[in-house]
């Protein structure tokens, strides 16, 4: 009697021990549930800001045939709000709109009319919006819309990515791309057709006119593959296959032949390029790291290139570091290009913009970027990068180039 | 012709032997290849260079920078 009262008694004992355990394993994968899985609305986390003034000098403009001042100023502007949310089925979700500001001044410019009277100021707007999806897997789907105005040229782009994480540590990304451009038919003052409305200036407005504008397209398909080698190492590569057909051309560049008479600059209505692009980085001691970088390009217009660039980051503090870099640049000449006045008028096609001709050049300088706990100078900045560079190609041409980043993050 | 293919070839083996010696590296071990300075990418500063060296250069691309369009460039 005894024992089965005390068997009954433990069972009952059993019985209430396990409905308790029950509820807390209730609780705790509630709580766990919702520890990973907290759904977050849509709300701004980052804004970026990248200023830039840039100048540059030199004797081979495009738009005096060859020769004549390259003189150029540009300040540019951008700020960039990302906002970033989550779901309670592990989706991440991210919008990122853009908005840029770049004024420039170019001397060459006032050339595009005979007497030098046209303006030599123009200022360039450029919004964008991008949305991106991550699922619990890390794996990333993007779309975005651009737009670009100035005053001779119009742009509107989409672009849609897929990135993919690999079990072996590796990233693979597929993007494609594609840019519908208007290019205003702006011609030297000597060389428009007789029918066409003058007009003063090639960078400001001309007083109401109707111009002509006619289309370029630009198709870009790009694989890239990231791979991490080791706890201090990681390199990619990225594959561009750009297609670009229309008018490839810039309608107030001058070409001048062998017998003195100029005419617009005439190119191919079809481009395919093709770059190639490896990047390797690495710790080399706990605080120097060598950041890499070649390319290798080429394209149906006849131009080769290789690029080759190092930069060496030395971390002065955990949050402050000095990045002394060198980049080194060689290009073949295209098949269309020829200096000031060696151009025949036999010839199809014709430019004498040194972008198109064989040179070499080097870009040097140092960047510093500061990103301490607690904000820069404490302030809401989180992370500030300085970076100086000059530029000097073999053909003449020299710049400098300052820019400013700063990053505001909550 | 036969250069090309002979740097390709030796690119390819060198990706190759990378990709066999890497080694699986837990999130927790990522402290140093999460760096900002060891990102695979260029710099948020390092923008407008890039769009300077496309308007001076006939190359671009393969940087994340313009490969042609969107501006009165090459």
């Amino acid at each position: 009697m005894k024992k089965i009262c005390l068997t009954v008694i433990g069972l009952y004992i059993l019985l209430l021990n396990a409905y308790s355990q029950n509820q807390k394993d209730s609780l705790k994968l509630s709580v766990k549930d919702s520890a990973v899985y907290i759904s977050k609305p849509l709300q701004l986390e980052e804004i970026n800001l990248v200023s830039s003034y840039y100048n540059q000098n030199g004797h081979h403009s495009a738009i005096t045939g060859g020769i004549g001042t390259e003189l150029v100023t540009d300040i540019s502007n951008g700020i960039d709000l990302n906002f970033k949310g989550a779901d309670e089925e592990g989706y991440k979700y991210g919008l990122t709109a853009g908005l840029g500001i770049d004024y420039h001044t170019a001397a060459s410019s006032a050339y595009v009319s005979k007497t030098g009277a046209s303006s030599t100021g123009g200022t360039r707007i450029y919004p964008s919006i991008s949305y991106s999806e991550e699922d619990k897997n890390g794996t990333v789907k993007e779309i975005g819309l651009y737009y670009s105005a100035e005053f001779n040229y119009h742009s509107f782009g989409i672009d849609g990515s897929y990135l993919k994480k690999l079990s072996n540590g590796g990233e693979l990304t597929t993007k494609f791309s594609t840019y519908f451009d208007k290019v205003k038919l702006i011609y030297p003052s000597e060389l428009r057709p007789q029918t066409a409305i003058v007009v003063s200036s090639a960078s400001s407005g001309g007083g109401g006119s109707s111009i002509p504008s006619s289309p370029r397209y630009t198709y870009t398909g790009t694989l890239s593959y990231a791979q991490t080698i080791n706890q201090k190492m990681q390199a990619s590569i990225t594959l561009d296959a750009v297609g670009q057909n229309g008018l490839l051309s810039l309608p107030f560049h001058r070409v001048y032949f062998t017998d003195g008479t100029d005419n617009v600059e005439t190119l191919p209505s079809f481009r395919f390029k093709l770059p190639v692009g490896l990047r390797f980085n690495f710790f080399v001691t706990d605080n120097v790291i060598l950041r890499t970088y070649y390319r290798f390009y080429t394209d149906t217009w006849g131009i080769t290139a290789h690029t080759a660039s190092l930069e060496i980051p030395v971390k002065i503090t955990p949050f402050l570091s000095v990045s002394p870099f060198y980049r080194y640049y060689i290009q073949t000449a295209s098949t269309y290009f020829a200096p000031y006045e060696v151009h025949s008028k036999q010839d199809s096609y014709y430019t004498s913009n040194y972008a198109y001709s064989a040179f070499n050049s080097s870009y040097f300088g140092a960047g510093i970027h500061s990103a301490p706990p607690g904000g820069v100078w404490k302030t809401a900045i989180t992370t500030m990068d300085i970076r100086y560079g000059h530029y000097t190609q073999t053909t003449g041409l020299n710049s400098n180039t300052i820019s400013v980043s700063l990053q505001f993050k909550q | 012709m036969q250069k090309k293919y002979t740097a390709f070839s030796l690119l390819t083996i060198c990706l190759l032997a990378t990709n066999s010696s890497c080694t699986i590296v837990k999130e927790y071990q990522k402290n140093k290849l999460n760096d900002a300075e060891m990102a695979l990418s260029n710099r948020k500063v390092e923008k407008n260079e890039l769009n300077f060296q496309s308007y001076r250069e006939g190359a671009s691309g393969a940087n994340a920078g313009k490969t042609g369009g969107g501006c009165g460039c090459n």
